[in-house]
């Protein structure tokens, strides 16, 4: 056993291709599901499924192999860099809806409002020569009704102080790990898997709010759309975060981590602060301006 | 690049467990393998080029003549649209990952692919990607008949095919990300000790440069259908204007996808050609920093140009002017592209086998389909070209004549190394000239067309446009027939090909120009299990 010089090469794999049948049947079947097919719904459970024993198995698999010491620090190199770019294109997902965001409100509504000389204006000429370009809105057609937009200082600034927290705690338990100072790692993690899910829960409560008394919808115009796009995309990462971390909290309580040798505990870290980074531009793009 | 190997042990036995490939089909299915995935990516790629050239022969059929001949409207627009679709993520950039995959660890000396499960799960997350977008021929209401952009409000009418087209892109994109990040790490994490950055074959560079093109980009496109998806199924009114949105938004975010993406098929074009060019020419590679500089450059401006494919669709002036000025400077770096092919090629002792003939044809070719570009980067004129056969004939000049040649020339350039065995000279130079010829003959007329006003993805035409049409159908019929014979060449070199045996260096004095040639040809299943030395030699 102990470090290997050579760069590992795994050989004969079979969780990739299970993993891409059980995504690939979830789809299909979510995709069916969407053309009113009754078979849809079992697809997706069935593809969901393998998905989550794909990722069981593989991670298990590559934890162990970690854990022999198989890999060399040459090979952690590769796995950060991957890590690292797999996050530069998560950013350039957030960045389609910040920039959906950006363009509705300060170029096509404006133009659907008469102002300017952007595509939309003869739209404002020809259709709807009576509407006022204004933020938030749902559109000369009013579309989804009535609605109330939601503030920032409420529930969003709690959960804002509640993700800023958690990235404190999340680097205590870095900091503990490095010390090898277990109890201060598992508190750590402990606190920040906690704080993760009660974001979730707040952000669940706001949505409810929302749907039920604020007449607030995922169809109510530009404003609905853009809103309930980049906040239930980023709870949705909140969410994969949170698991993450609660794996990378279990593989701690097994004594899993060293300080020269942790690198699944740095990605997760590193996504989490990703999230929490999306999170601030969400809290000051969507909620307070 | 310009390295050479003083030494170095390959084959060596390796002193642990076994290390071959699994026995019977499931060897492909479960590979990591960089050189087993690199063949699964070409020869799916080659299996897409012919299904993508067959629904381009039903387009040429349909416009052989002017009235409705063969096929109904609805699927001639299905048609355009899944050619294209089929020839980009399914033929063009599969081919250029798996030369990636084949060619960069040998290249750079490394055992492997940085991330070799990933590097399976990338193949599979394609196949599975094409397989949803396929099934849609057969769905109510026909395959997307948009056109390859997808462009709402018009997309949203599709039948049953949306959600299926919409995931197919996901999975595509997540097996481009993936692929990409793999390649990446490999470059950047796997070269042998003194392959610096400078000295890595262009191929390398370009794909380095592509790679960050696909990581940047495929989730822009991934977030665009996921918005079509949310406004036909989830009354979202991202694209609807009564909502306060704007179909010229989709536009944008489709555009700023699409225009990088085109060069993501045309960069690593430019890398092979500047790794074939100088071996036939007997000349290292002229300008080879320029090279790199010119690449980055054509990549960071392939970000800021992207409403040039919207001139008229009613921009503000301040826009118009932008992004035709923007558009123009690509003319500067590509310039020095193929002006180094051109000094490169300049007093060298060429020699004319298969894959140098179809570098030089990319070069020619390429540069008119260029050419062709800065006419329509010019806002007001683009007005008269805008969705007319004229812009069909540019990217086609700068995909079938660049991207496929050049795919064909690697094919070539490698199959001796890859396969151990010498192709058909003959009947390579058979199908090259039956190639650049029908290409013109398919493509030119297409220029006129476009000017005379015939406008693009219509079933249908004015009688006025009919001579040039069965003149570019008949040039398209001889372009897909004289493809057979590459197949054929394919099949006949893997099968063992002219029976000679090929050398290590294959061309001649190629080992001067990349690390590939200093393997045995086929390479062991193992290339460099123990990193080679590379001494730089006198003209870097």
């Amino acid at each position: 056993m102990a470090t290997h010089n050579a760069y590992y090469i795994p050989h004969k794999a079979t969780w990739p291709v299970i993993g891409t049948a059980g995504l690939m049947t979830m789809l299909a079947g979510f995709a069916n599901y969407l053309n009113g097919s009754s078979i849809g719904p079992t697809m997706m459970v069935l593809g969901l499924t393998i998905f989550i024993v794909m990722l069981a198995g593989w991670f298990t698999l590559q934890a162990g192999e970690s854990e022999s010491g198989m890999y060399n620090t040459k090979v952690g190199i590769s796995y950060r860099m991957g890590m690292m770019w797999f996050i530069f294109s998560e950013i350039m997902f957030f960045a389609v809806f910040f920039g959906t965001l950006y363009y509705t409100r300060n170029l096509s509504v404006s133009w659907l409002g008469g102002i300017g000389d952007g595509p939309g204006r003869s739209t404002h000429d020809i259709l709807w020569p009576a509407f006022e370009a204004v933020w938030p809105t749902n559109g000369p057609g009013k579309v989804g009704g009535e609605f109330e937009p939601m503030g920032a200082w409420g529930v969003p600034f709690i959960n804002t102080l509640i993700l800023l927290s958690s990235g404190v705690t999340c680097t205590w338990a870095h900091h503990g790990l490095l010390a090898q100072n277990r109890q201060q790692l598992i508190k750590g993690l402990m606190a920040t898997v906690g704080l993760g899910f009660l974001f979730v829960c707040l952000q669940a409560f706001e949505y409810h709010e929302a749907y039920s008394d604020m007449g607030l919808t995922l169809g109510s115009g530009i404003y609905g759309s853009t809103f309930f796009m980049l906040t239930g995309f980023h709870g949705f990462h909140v969410c994969v975060g949170a698991i993450i971390l609660s794996v990378i909290l279990f593989r701690s309580y097994k004594g899993h981590f060293k300080p020269e040798n942790h690198f699944a505990f740095e990605a997760a870290a590193w996504y989490w602060h990703f999230v929490d980074v999306v999170w601030l531009g969400l809290f000051i793009f969507v909620y307070m301006m | 690049m310009s390295a050479v190997v003083a030494e170095h042990e390959h084959d060596h036995e390796h002193d642990h467990h076994d290390h071959g490939p699994a026995k019977g089909i499931l060897r492909w299915i479960i590979t990591t393998n960089h050189k087993d995935i690199g063949t699964l990516y070409l020869l799916f790629a080659l299996v897409m080029f012919f299904v993508g050239g067959a629904m381009a022969m039903v387009i040429r059929a349909e416009l052989f003549e002017p009235g409705m001949q063969f096929v109904e409207p609805q699927f001639f627009n299905s048609m355009t649209t899944m050619h294209a679709l089929v020839m980009v993520f399914g033929a063009v950039m599969p081919a250029f990952v798996g030369l990636a995959n084949w060619m960069i660890p040998m290249m750079i000396g490394a055992p492997d692919m940085a991330l070799p499960r990933m590097n399976n799960m990338s193949f599979w997350m394609l196949v599975a990607g094409v397989l949803l977008l396929a099934s849609t021929l057969f769905m109510e209401g026909g395959a997307p008949a948009s056109g390859w952009t997808l462009y709402p409000p018009l997309v949203l009418q599709t039948g049953k095919a949306l959600p299926f087209a919409v995931f197919s892109v996901h999975l595509l994109g997540v097996s481009s990300i993936m692929g990409a990040i793999n390649i990446i790490a490999t470059i950047f994490n796997m070269r042998a000790p003194g392959m610096t950055l400078m000295k890595m074959p262009l191929f390398v560079w370009t794909w380095l440069i592509t790679g960050f093109l696909l990581v940047a980009i495929m989730p822009v496109f991934a977030g665009a259908v996921t918005m079509l998806l949310t406004d036909r199924f989830f009354d979202t009114s991202f694209f609807d204007a009564a909502g306060g949105g704007d179909p010229v938004l989709y536009q944008h975010i489709f555009w700023f996808f699409g225009h990088p993406e085109v060069y993501v098929m045309i960069l690593p074009t430019f890398g092979v050609a500047s790794t074939i060019i100088p071996v036939f020419a007997r000349k290292p590679l002229f300008g080879y920093s320029s090279m790199v500089y010119a690449t980055a450059a054509i990549a960071f401006l392939s970000f800021i140009v992207w409403a040039h494919h919207m001139f008229t669709v009613g921009l503000p002036m301040a826009g118009e002017l932008y992004f035709m000025y923007a558009t123009m400077l690509i003319a500067i770096p590509t310039g020095v592209k193929v002006f180094n092919w051109t000094a490169t090629m300049w007093k060298g002792s060429m020699t004319f086998e298969t894959p140098m003939l179809f570098s030089i044809a990319f070069v020619v070719l390429f540069t008119m389909g260029g050419l062709t570009g800065l006419m329509m980067s010019v806002a007001p004129l683009d007005f008269q070209y805008h969705d007319t056969y004229f812009i069909v004939a540019h990217f086609h000049y700068t995909l079938v004549p660049a991207s496929v040649f050049i795919l064909m020339a690697a094919g070539y350039y490698w199959l001796p190394k890859w396969t151990g065995h010498m192709y058909d000279e003959k009947i390579g130079k058979l199908h090259f000239w039956l190639s650049a010829v029908s290409v013109n003959i398919l493509f030119f007329p297409q220029h006129f067309l476009g000017l005379a006003g015939m406008p693009r993805r219509i079933p249908d035409y004015a009688v006025q446009f009919a001579d040039w049409n069965m003149i570019s159908s008949i040039g398209g019929f001889i372009f897909g027939a004289s493809q057979l014979l590459f197949l054929y060449i394919v099949i006949h070199t893997i099968k063992g090909g002219t029976g000679e045996k090929v050398t290590d260096e294959v061309w001649e004095d190629a080992a001067k120009h990349g690390l590939e040639w200093t393997l045995p040809s086929p390479p062991p299943y193992h290339s460099f299990t123990t990193p080679p030395t590379i001494i730089p030699t006198e003209h870097i």
